[in-house]
């Protein structure tokens, strides 16, 4: 007796799951304005770099593996549903891929940690990094940087009808969110000591207390802000000025100065050609910021 | 399990009429308490738009399910593997302290205890961190370290409730102890410690969502995917009151099988000369002496 | 070594959530424990409804899955309070259904004559409870209760990885700095053992003074 009625809770928990995976194909709709016109880039024929083991080992796989990340809107985004990763970064890795030589439509993006991105480009789990990944001395040591490919900035994001804050003196007495633990959390912490610090543990959670006004704040890389906003744009925006510098590099393995110098080659003629700047705007450029002057490349001497 | 209202406990007498009266009333008082609470819930739920299409539509869409079913295979296959290994390392680490060779018997002591002393969560960070691996191999390495040890105890623990005159009645036969061990005692000890056996597993199934946090693809990383999405109206309600039923539902068959087998081997007469012990889940002492009570 | 020194003020700041976290959690799982194994013991069917599911569905639930729901969950019901107290009520509702479990199987422990006993000498449920079987039953519950704190405390550093003040959580500042990743992480190693090993000293006292199994 009891083991029939086990036998039928089985089925129907069976029936349940059946019904469960007929879904809907294709991907939930987002918000924002969709990035639709994204830019073609012309892959390099007959494009050579054989002093570069990454890039040797890249050709014979004939595709490129990037680190990127995937939480940042319009900057380094993947949709859950399809996988299928977005932003600016994702197109300057794109880019990057094409001037190398190999299609961008070939590139296998990963998702790596923020504490990991080292580790993976020492042991060749990726090939570059583009992810939001500030140039320091501290990681110069352990990792090569190409670029960089943006200069962002300490910045914040407010809701649009926000009209006494300009910047972060404004802010005394003031609930700012930011993720714990971050550069931009500990700065604020010693710089503004008036403010008072909310740490989440992503970004998104805490776009969503500023539009249901549990903070008067968000500050982190105004390039993050930026997609952010792109995201509602009628109801956020990003004021006043950055208020440090965080300059945006592809992080390369630090023995390969073949590659590095092939990919701040390959930024300077995008930058010239002005792939930048189609690139800027089809995705960070949505939120209506303009595109800024893409910054000057710095190429270190070979170590 | 439950308490019988008819028969009389240490606390409360068999009741009369009068405490039937006042227990119903009671019954009634906090049947209509707890109602109102689950009622005041589930205003909140509303309240807050848990229940808008936006934040439910995701789990429309075979992309997502897709994305929550690889997850859900991720977490078996990664207790799958933690749980063989550590069933090996802990008759590894039982054999090592049962030794009759004091360095060996010390060795397997010391590393037993450490590991048992040591918080899961931080064996796997400096597994992942410090020593560099994947997260794959750093949950399941952390997870067999800890169950291994704790398993460890279990086995050494059930082959000591074995009764002694079996183990002597087998050394007076001449069986050398190799021959004890294999032919009378564990055979023995082992059913009796089945039940622990499946509900420290349990315990294991319940960790390997610690994976989550070294960025391992499970199913409360997958979760977390869908629940921080600002495009679907960041649906972490939603996503709690899917992915907790699946898993308390995984453990609750897990921890069933412990009870039913448990019930089993009491009935078996395999089992006259060993007490079979309760489908408790295991987290054994310090000094090894089983808890009367599940730990956590 | 330098580890250490050059910031024992960051890891005294972890050490000292921990110990909080940890004693607040045991004070409320403890003052719930009790309360549902009153409840699993109560001749009114439906406590004993209630104080079973609670027991069960916490039981089974990773403790990982509550922390999320709790700390990343309760906020969206307007409910904003530090994470601290999140976690304290996470971690505390967690050990709780052990607690109760732990409690109630003491409860049972004692003989059904000594309650009858006590009732046929005309003793009031307050008296009987207070003065024959929860002395009785405390005795039996000593090493239980030992080992569920001291599972609460490493359980406690899960979270740690959920921003809350607390030990684990200062080998993230540390690597930032620079630091040898191993060395703190030893560090941080003997930090949870200092408190582990406390729990179980006190307990073993206890459990001198007054514990015996049976």
């Amino acid at each position: 007796m009891i083991r029939t009625r086990r036998v039928w809770a089985a089925v129907a928990l069976l029936m349940a799951l059946a019904a469960a995976a007929c879904g809907k194909e294709g991907s939930p709709p987002t918000k924002g304005p969709a990035t639709d016109r994204l830019p073609h880039y012309q892959v390099a024929r007959g494009f050579r770099l054989p002093e570069s083991p990454t890039w040797n080992r890249a050709k014979k796989r004939g595709y490129f593996v990037v680190g990127a990340k995937e939480d940042q809107p319009y900057l380094g985004e993947r949709d859950p549903a399809t996988g299928t990763f977005s932003g600016f970064d994702i197109e300057i890795a794109r880019m990057m891929s094409a001037s190398l030589g190999l299609a961008p439509e070939t590139i296998r993006f990963r998702t790596i940690a923020s504490a990991n991105r080292e580790t993976a480009l020492q042991n060749g789990q990726i090939d570059y990094y583009v992810g939001t990944y500030t140039i320091n001395a501290l990681r110069k040591k352990l990792v090569g940087f190409a670029g960089p490919y943006f200069m962002a900035g300490q910045d914040l994001l407010v809701r649009q009808d926000e009209r006494g804050i300009d910047g972060p003196q404004d802010l005394g007495g003031k609930r700012v969110c930011s993720v714990a633990g971050s550069t931009p959390y500990q700065r604020m912490k010693k710089d503004y000591p008036k403010v008072v610090l909310v740490a989440y543990d992503t970004y998104s959670v805490c776009v969503d207390n500023l539009l249901t006004y549990q903070v008067a704040a968000v500050t982190t890389d105004d390039a993050i802000l930026i997609g952010f906003a792109a995201k509602a744009p009628d109801e956020l925006r990003v004021v006043g000025r950055p208020f440090s510098e965080e300059p945006y590099g592809i992080g390369v393995p630090r023995k390969d100065n073949a590659l590095r110098f092939a990919l701040d080659d390959a930024l300077e003629a995008r930058m010239k050609d002005g792939d930048w700047k189609k690139a800027f705007e089809a995705t960070l450029g949505l939120s209506g910021v303009p595109a800024p002057a893409p910054p000057a490349i710095d190429r270190y001497p070979a170590t | 399990m439950t308490v019988k209202a008819a028969a009389a406990t240490a606390l409360y007498d068999i009741p009369g009429p009068r405490a039937r009266r006042r227990h119903r009333l009671f019954g009634v008082l906090a049947t209509v308490v707890l109602l109102a609470l689950l009622g005041w819930i589930i205003h909140l739920l509303f309240a807050t738009g848990q229940f808008t299409y936006t934040k439910w539509m995701p789990f429309e869409y075979k992309g997502i399910q897709e994305l929550l079913l690889r997850g859900l295979g991720n977490t078996l296959k990664a207790f799958a593997i933690a749980a063989v290994l550590s069933l090996a390392l802990g008759g590894l680490l039982a054999v090592g302290r049962l030794s009759e060779h004091a360095p060996v018997r010390w060795l397997s002591t010391l590393v037993v205890e450490f590991f048992r002393a040591m918080p899961l969560l931080v064996m796997i960070f400096f597994i992942f961190v410090a020593l560099k691996v994947q997260p794959l191999p750093a949950l399941v390495a952390g997870l067999t370290l800890y169950n291994g040890s704790v398993l460890a105890e279990v086995f050494r623990s059930g082959i000591n409730s074995v009764e002694r005159g079996q183990k002597e009645a087998a050394y007076a036969l001449g069986m050398r102890k190799t021959q004890v061990m294999s032919y009378v005692l564990v055979p023995q000890a082992v059913r009796a410690i089945l039940p622990a056996i499946i509900s420290q597993l349990v315990v294991a199934l319940k960790d390997t969502s610690l994976g989550f946090l070294i960025t391992y693809e499970e199913f409360l990383h997958a979760g977390k995917l869908i629940a921080s999405n600002l495009d679907y109206d960041l649906p972490f309600i939603p996503v709690v009151m899917v992915i907790s039923p699946i898993y308390i539902g995984m453990c609750m068959l897990l921890s069933w099988v412990a009870q039913w087998v448990s019930r089993w081997e009491r009935r078996s007469p395999k089992t006259e000369a060993v007490d079979v012990e309760t489908a408790g889940a295991g987290t054994l002492l310090p000094g090894g002496v089983p808890p009367t009570a599940p730990g956590p | 070594m330098n580890v250490l020194t050059d910031n024992i003020s960051v890891f005294a700041e972890g050490f000292l959530g921990t110990v909080e976290l940890t004693v607040y959690s045991s004070l409320l799982a403890l003052a719930l424990g009790f309360v549902m194994a009153s409840f699993r013991v109560a001749p009114v069917r439906s406590l004993r409804v209630f104080g079973t599911a609670w027991v069960t569905v916490l039981r089974n639930t990773p403790l990982t899955l509550l922390f999320f729901a709790v700390l990343l969950g309760l906020p969206r019901f307007g409910l904003v309070l530090p994470f601290m107290v999140f976690a304290v009520l996470a971690l505390g509702c967690y050990t709780s259904a052990f607690v109760c479990e732990a409690l109630r199987s003491g409860i049972n422990t004692v003989p059904t004559g000594q309650g009858e006993a006590a009732r046929s000498l005309g003793m009031s449920f307050g008296q009987t409870l207070s003065h024959v079987v929860l002395p009785q039953a405390f005795r039996t519950v000593i090493p239980p209760i030992g080992s569920i704190l001291i599972a609460l405390a490493k359980n406690s550093a899960i979270a740690g990885a959920f921003s809350v003040t607390e030990l684990l959580g200062t080998y993230r500042t540390l690597s930032e700095l620079g630091y040898n990743i191993v060395w703190t992480f030893l560090w941080i190693a003997v930090g949870y053992l200092v408190v582990t090993g406390a729990i179980s000293a006190v307990f073993n006292v206890l459990e001198r003074r007054w514990g015996f199994a049976r």
